[in-house]
């Protein structure tokens, strides 16, 4: 029993052992979006009036979305007032694009419209229904091998913790589509939309210098 | 209360500026234009801002591009994006003042999505103000910043009339030193304002930072050939280097003529954002550097001038060496 400050006491955490820990955690989240029980759960966690279907059905614009996500047509209902960074997770259980600040001020939101970087947390989804939006599910090659920028990532040790990572590889991306081979400098400005709280800068920037080489190489062959 | 999620809203997406404009009308107080959705989003967040019905302009393909006019200047449309603005061919080669002043706004995401029309429109960055307190701009009788224990190291030198938010737009100052026109249009039709004018201070309205009123839109910025391949000089001095706001950024236009080393400054537009709810035009250094020899002397005289009159608050007396620097170096490296 742990006692907090009070002499109050709580029973211990429990954990499960590790090998059902893994699956268990993503398989419990993935499982209640599927099944429309997102809503409360993710109400839970986040006292989440923008997502929610109790609002009053609203005007003007059609709740009913053809949003297309990672090339597949997806249909969505989606409230005026819900941002892509919350459909995105909280309706088509994409939970690789993280929330940090909320607010535009961190990057770990950023996905792709069009191919060029954008926060979701500060997009409308409503404004975004004739882009097409690629997040990080969506780098996945059709065998499920990872993205020359993901395995770059790897090799070069980018992430620490990993929260940020998905925004950082997705901004590499967006770089690299627009300018295969940049300079370290042309890299450092690109990715300044992404902030990471452990400081791992410098090996993301190695990471993305290293894909750059890579997708060369791989052009090349 | 949470200051995490939205309050609900009807959206409407017009697809044309005339049915916008139709809505924004209709709505009056209750209405609100969104296009990046970068400042609005932050405000329907927090719930302080709390409009019943939002505008989504950001289908509306009339407002964006960038476009040459007979006269010789350009037309940008409002809801061009900062990172077309900066990548520009015409821009970059005509009016590199106001690609490099895009350049510096936010982090590249923002200026992705983010509009030039929304950038000069965006509020007052006060953190007070942008709390949610009732002070003088949201409508109370109070300014929190401008007291002895207020943090004010953001505020403004001059203007302070109640309030003491500054101009917090990096391209504002380079648009009033490049002399463009704002056009309106508004339920009465279409205007034309000069930059200069576009931004009103806390005198004029408190609770507003330029001259739209409710239902008006800011279509286009129109950029006069005057200053096209002048010499241009732009610097922002920030906290961090991406998505901060200025504590002082600096845009002149000059055209000089005469050889390198005796060149001389035929005539001049500096204009300092962050010191004053509207963008500062420095009028004593243009009458200080203007028909001068361009040389350290002069550049110097200049910085001196530009801070003529400045009033500090409490935390921000930093600024008035930072601005007369900018200045100096604005004319000697320009």
């Amino acid at each position: 029993m742990a006692d907090d400050n009070n002499g109050r006491s709580y029973p211990e955490p429990r954990f499960d052992s590790p090998s059902s820990k893994a699956s268990s955690r993503r398989q419990f989240i993935k499982g209640v979006i599927a099944s429309g029980a997102a809503v409360s759960s993710a109400g839970y966690l986040f006292t989440l009036a923008g997502c929610s279907r109790e609002q009053g059905a609203a005007r003007g614009i059609e709740r009913m979305l053809m949003l297309n996500v990672n090339g597949q047509m997806r249909t969505v209902d989606v409230l005026p007032n819900e941002t892509l960074a919350m459909t995105l997770r909280y309706k088509l259980g994409l939970t690789g694009t993280k929330l940090g600040c909320d607010r535009g001020e961190c990057g770990a939101c950023t996905v792709l419209l069009d191919d060029v970087a954008s926060y979701s947390c500060s997009t409308l989804t409503h404004a975004v229904r004739n882009r097409a939006i690629m997040t990080i599910e969506g780098l996945e090659g059709a065998n499920g091998e990872l993205h020359v920028v993901q395995q770059a990532m790897i090799d070069e040790l980018g992430p620490q913790c990993g929260f940020c990572t998905p925004g950082q590889i997705m901004s590499a991306v967006a770089l690299l589509k627009a300018n295969p081979k940049p300079t370290r400098d042309e890299a450092r400005h690109a990715m300044s939309g992404n902030l990471c709280r452990c400081g791992a800068y410098d090996h993301y920037l190695n990471a993305v210098m290293r894909a750059a080489e890579v997708g060369e190489r791989l052009s090349r062959a | 209360m949470s200051r995490d999620m939205m309050g609900a809203f009807e959206l409407y997406q017009p697809d044309t500026v005339e049915n916008a404009v139709e809505l924004l009308g209709r709505f009056g107080e209750d209405g609100w234009a969104l296009a990046g959705g970068n400042d609005s989003l932050d405000w329907f967040k927090d719930r302080i801002k709390r409009p019943k019905y939002v505008v989504d302009i950001s289908g509306i393909a009339a407002l964006k591009g960038i476009r040459e006019t007979a006269d010789g200047g350009v037309e940008i449309g409002a809801l061009t994006t900062l990172t077309e603005v900066e990548r520009s061919e015409v821009i970059t080669g005509r009016y590199k003042l106001l690609a490099d002043a895009a350049r510096r706004v936010a982090s590249p995401q923002i200026r992705n999505s983010g509009t030039l029309g929304g950038n000069v429109c965006q509020d007052a960055r006060c953190w007070y103000y942008r709390y949610g307190v009732d002070c003088y701009r949201a409508g109370g009788n109070r300014c929190y910043a401008d007291t002895p224990e207020g943090q004010n190291r953001e505020h403004c030198l001059w203007g302070a009339d109640r309030c003491i938010a500054v101009s917090p737009s990096d391209t504002a100052p380079a648009l009033v030193a490049l002399d463009a026109k704002m056009v309106v249009l508004g339920p009465k039709g279409t205007r034309e304002v000069p930059a200069e004018e576009f931004f009103i201070r806390p005198n004029v309205d408190i609770e507003r930072m330029t001259v739209l009123e409710d239902g008006e839109v800011l279509t286009a910025i129109r950029i006069p050939a005057e200053w096209s391949g002048a010499r241009f000089y732009f610097e922002k001095v920030a906290d961090r280097n991406t998505w901060d706001f200025p504590l002082v950024n600096i845009a002149a236009a000059m055209v000089v003529s005469g050889a390198a080393g005796s060149e001389k400054v035929d005539k001049i537009r500096i204009v300092a954002g962050a010191v004053q709810c509207v963008p500062r035009r420095l009028t004593a250094v243009e009458a200080v550097v203007a028909g001068q020899p361009k040389t350290a002397d002069t550049a110097t005289l200049a910085g001196q001038s530009a801070v003529r009159g400045a009033t500090p608050r409490n935390y921000n007396h930093f600024k008035i060496p930072l601005l007369q620097n900018l200045v100096t170096r604005a004319i000697r490296d320009a």
